[in-house]
């Protein structure tokens, strides 16, 4: 790009070249694969029990209470899934990517953290490790190191989150207004970022992904009035990534999952939240629709909550949960599932959904029969504490 | 100019105002050891029995209480007006403050013991919170520190306390209701003895059954009016918490707990770690945490002795960029650097502009609060905002600041000559001052 060259022009003039060897660049697409992942984290810990309820156990209503949804058919019910699970009502919007064969669910799953914070949790979903790490590196980054490296990946956040961390560059992007500063400022502020390789990175970063986006053209989308509270960032995420120059893999992010108090069954608190991501995930569908074919998408959370509800209506910390898993270049539709059951007995430390699907074995699966990384490489650089970790068969189309 | 007073101003302040980095040249660490001195400025804001009272109005309860009110322009909603105030009253205490180092102590603590907005309950208490619960204590004792934000009522909605009721209980065994785990959890994991402090679900669910009956009464419209312990719900029998027998006696059993865990090494050690990531390195070194938690267990949890411990820390004056600002740090720096008492006084604009910077006052993403390493405030996108913020304020307030003396009293100690030069050749004197702004060394600390 001229930008480039410019910048570089400058720099050499400010304060020499030698810089510049270590100073990470960025263009997006630099490799000829046109597959699409976009890894969805909600953060909180989503409650699978409500989001996919398995309405056909026989345990499930009296284990859940007030918080239990009604069987298919019934006012307020479940949309059918199997003869074992639904789908919460408030999730119609995707219902019909289930119909299509174009939606998986994995269910009774989490990661191989067992202690119920948040916060170590979410550090297990992001580094893929067996335990919280201090790496500092994320899944996902490995894998685009895999992939070709810088320009590939991009998250939807102020800063990459953890599972996008790591020494491999990756652009973050968030739904925004205003004009920004001018050419001529950024320039001169970039010669000041000379002897700041992390400053300089970050700003010819934001400065190549601003330029795409307003060749992107989202304004219009912008604008438009009465879309959900999650649907403009996932709308302007489709935008840059049906762009054959735009990112392959990217991130986002959707918070609010940690309800302890009065989360509500087929309506209320949880309800509302799940509509306005089930809203967001069809409208990702619909603007993806040129490469939706190509594309996979997962969702996943740090753990499940309390299989029954505790004393406010709500549900604490858990295990075992949900996690979906969309895209045009699905398999099929499926329950990637091996159901545990709800009886007392059978519930991890007696309170639990019991884990019996590890997760990274769905994130695994999507790096190597979609992404297309090799399995070996899987297994000794992007889920290094999983040597034995099986693999989920069948998972997209070959 | 000293690379000292650079230091005492920045990582241990909140950013020079003209005149500041001379001030401190003789004795930057005297200086900030005088600053530890200072008491709490005066406020005409409610205290936290008027700010139930405003949350509790028939107007309040008419207006909604989302933070999407707080910019929509929708009017006559009092909770938001008392948020926005005590946003602006904060930023213009951090502009003016003459005791930087309190202040920021104030903020460090009030971001490890997090109360966020993004719980509706909690808007009109986020900032009374801090200044009642955090601010008188942060040159006190942690035990002293800990029970205050413990049993604010912010803490007590934000971790839904509230609603907590031992099984066995009075109202327990008359109702189906139960134990909530949120605020017992988050005290062991966040607030003391941290996640691998030696701690389990076991412990989680003693200090949840220890915390059983604070909570708030409610009137007959279901609105919270008073907080309190209310012994009918509070769980009855001795527990064992991390090892020790807490022995039943109601509220007492809580400032029992919350002072074992205070003296706990864990606990120390938790502390002593978040201290020196916040003012020394992302990455704390080990042996300087390691003399933070002794100092810290040798005095017993005073604080103040802490912190002279950390301004102490040679580590702390070795590298004088080692931090990133926060974005409120930012932007006070940056109004302080300008002498602008005036500037940024609109609420919901510095609301907007903080929130598109990643950092909403009061507005922490989780419990565990607004993160600590360079890496969470450096994103491409949050840089280019950082960049845009310093060019709006520049694009404002610019027309009457001399470049030359807005380098000295900034960035002056560790600019080089030629990129000194470079700025005061700016095309206009907006530019340059938004480059001074944007400057690596202006953004770090």
């Amino acid at each position: 790009m001229n930008t480039l060259l410019n910048r570089r022009g400058l720099l050499q003039g400010f304060l020499g070249a030698g810089l510049l060897a270590s100073m990470p660049r960025y263009a997006f697409a630099k490799t000829p694969d046109d597959r699409r992942f976009i890894f969805i984290i909600l953060r909180g810990g989503m409650d699978g029990l409500a989001a996919v309820p398995p309405v056909g156990d026989k345990d499930y209503a009296d284990l859940r209470g007030p918080l239990a949804i009604a069987a298919p058919g019934q006012p307020d019910g479940v949309l059918p899934l199997d003869d074992r699970f639904g789908l919460h009502p408030a999730l119609a919007p995707i219902h019909g990517l289930w119909q299509a064969g174009h939606l998986q669910i994995v269910h009774a799953a989490t990661t191989p953290y067992r202690d119920r914070s948040h916060f170590d949790a979410q550090n297990v979903l992001e580094t893929g490790g067996n335990g919280p790490s201090g790496s500092g590196v994320g899944w996902l980054n490995r894998a685009l190191g895999l992939m070709g490296g810088s320009g590939l990946g991009l998250a939807v956040n102020e800063a990459a989150p953890l599972v996008m961390s790591g020494p491999t560059q990756v652009a973050t992007w968030v739904n925004g207004a205003g004009a920004g500063p001018s050419d001529y400022l950024l320039d001169a502020i970039d010669r000041l970022y000379a002897d700041a390789p992390a400053f300089h990175a970050a700003l010819a970063t934001a400065r190549d992904t601003e330029q795409l986006l307003a060749d992107a053209d989202t304004n219009a989308m912008a604008r438009q009035r009465g879309l959900g509270r999650l649907t403009p960032a996932f709308k302007g995420l489709a935008s840059l990534m049906r762009d054959a120059r735009g990112p392959r893999i990217a991130t986002l992010e959707v918070t609010g999952w940690d309800t302890h108090s009065a989360q509500g069954a087929a309506k209320g608190r949880l309800a509302t939240l799940l509509g306005q991501f089930a809203d967001a995930l069809s409208a990702l569908r619909q603007d993806l629709e040129p490469v939706w074919a190509k594309t996979v998408v997962v969702a996943a959370t740090e753990f499940g909550r309390t299989a029954a509800p505790n004393g406010s209506a709500g549900t604490d910390h858990g295990t075992a949960g949900a996690a979906f898993v969309l895209g045009g270049a699905l398999e099929g539709r499926r329950m990637i599932v091996d159901w545990p059951g709800l009886a007392r007995d059978r519930l991890y430390e007696g309170r639990d959904l019991a884990p019996t699907t590890d997760l990274r074995s769905v994130f695994a699966s999507v790096l190597r029969d979609h992404v297309g990384l090799p399995e070996a490489d899987i297994r000794s650089r992007v889920f290094v504490d999983a040597a034995r970790l099986p693999f989920t068969p069948d998972l997209v189309r070959g | 100019m000293s690379r000292d007073a650079f230091i005492a101003a920045n990582r241990f302040g909140l950013g020079a105002r003209p005149g500041e980095l001379s001030a401190l040249a003789g004795d930057p660490r005297g200086a900030l050891l005088e600053q530890l001195k200072a008491t709490p400025v005066p406020t005409d804001l409610p205290d936290t029995a008027g700010a139930l009272e405003i949350a509790g109005s028939r107007r309040a309860m008419t207006a909604g209480t989302t933070m999407d009110a707080n910019d929509d322009g929708r009017p006559d909603n009092p909770i938001r007006d008392l948020y926005l105030r005590e946003v602006t009253a904060r930023f213009a205490r951090c502009v003016a403050s003459t005791a930087p180092l309190r202040d920021r102590l104030v903020l460090f603590w009030s971001n490890h013991f997090t109360v966020s907005v993004a719980r509706s309950g909690v808007v009109p208490l986020a900032g009374v919170f801090e200044r009642e619960a955090i601010a008188p204590h942060v040159t006190g004792r942690f035990a002293d520190l800990l029970t205050a934000a413990t049993l604010h009522p912010a803490m007590l909605t934000y971790l839904d306390q509230y609603r907590s009721i031992g099984p066995d209980s009075k109202i327990g065994q008359r109702k189906d209701v139960g134990l909530n785990e949120n605020l017992g959890r988050e005290v062991l994991e966040l607030h003391t003895l941290g996640v691998d402090g030696g701690y389990g679900q076991d412990d989680v669910i003693a200090l949840a059954r220890i915390l059983t009956g604070w909570t708030a009464t409610t009137d007959k419209g279901g609105v919270a009016k008073r907080f309190g312990f209310d012994p009918n719900r509070h769980q009855p029998g001795d527990k064992m918490l991390v090892g020790t027998k807490i022995k039943e006696g109601g509220e007492q059993e809580t400032h029992d707990a919350l002072a074992m865990l205070a003296r706990h090494p864990s606990t120390a050690k938790h502390l002593a770690t978040k201290l020196v990531r916040h003012f020394v390195a992302d990455d704390p070194p080990a042996a300087a945490v390691d003399h933070i938690a002794s100092v810290y267990l040798q005095s017993d949890g005073d604080l103040a002795a802490v912190t002279r411990a950390v301004i102490a820390l040679d580590s702390a004056w070795t590298d004088p960029l080692a931090k990133m600002k926060t974005p409120w740090e930012l932007a006070v720096a940056m109004a302080r650097a300008l002498g602008g008492d005036g500037l940024m006084v609109d609420g919901p604009a510095l609301f907007r502009r903080l929130r598109s910077l990643g950092q909403p006052p009061f507005g922490a993403p989780s419990p565990a609060g607004w993160p600590d390493r360079a890496p969470d405030w450096l994103g491409p996108d949050a840089l280019m905002r950082r960049i845009d913020l310093g060019a709006d304020i520049a694009g404002k307030q610019a027309g009457g600041t001399d470049l030359a003396s807005l380098i000295d009293a900034t960035i002056a100690p560790l600019l080089s000559p030629s990129k000194a030069q470079f700025i005061k050749g700016a095309g206009d004197r907006a530019s340059g001052v938004a480059m001074v702004f944007a400057s690596p060394e202006f953004q770090q600390r």
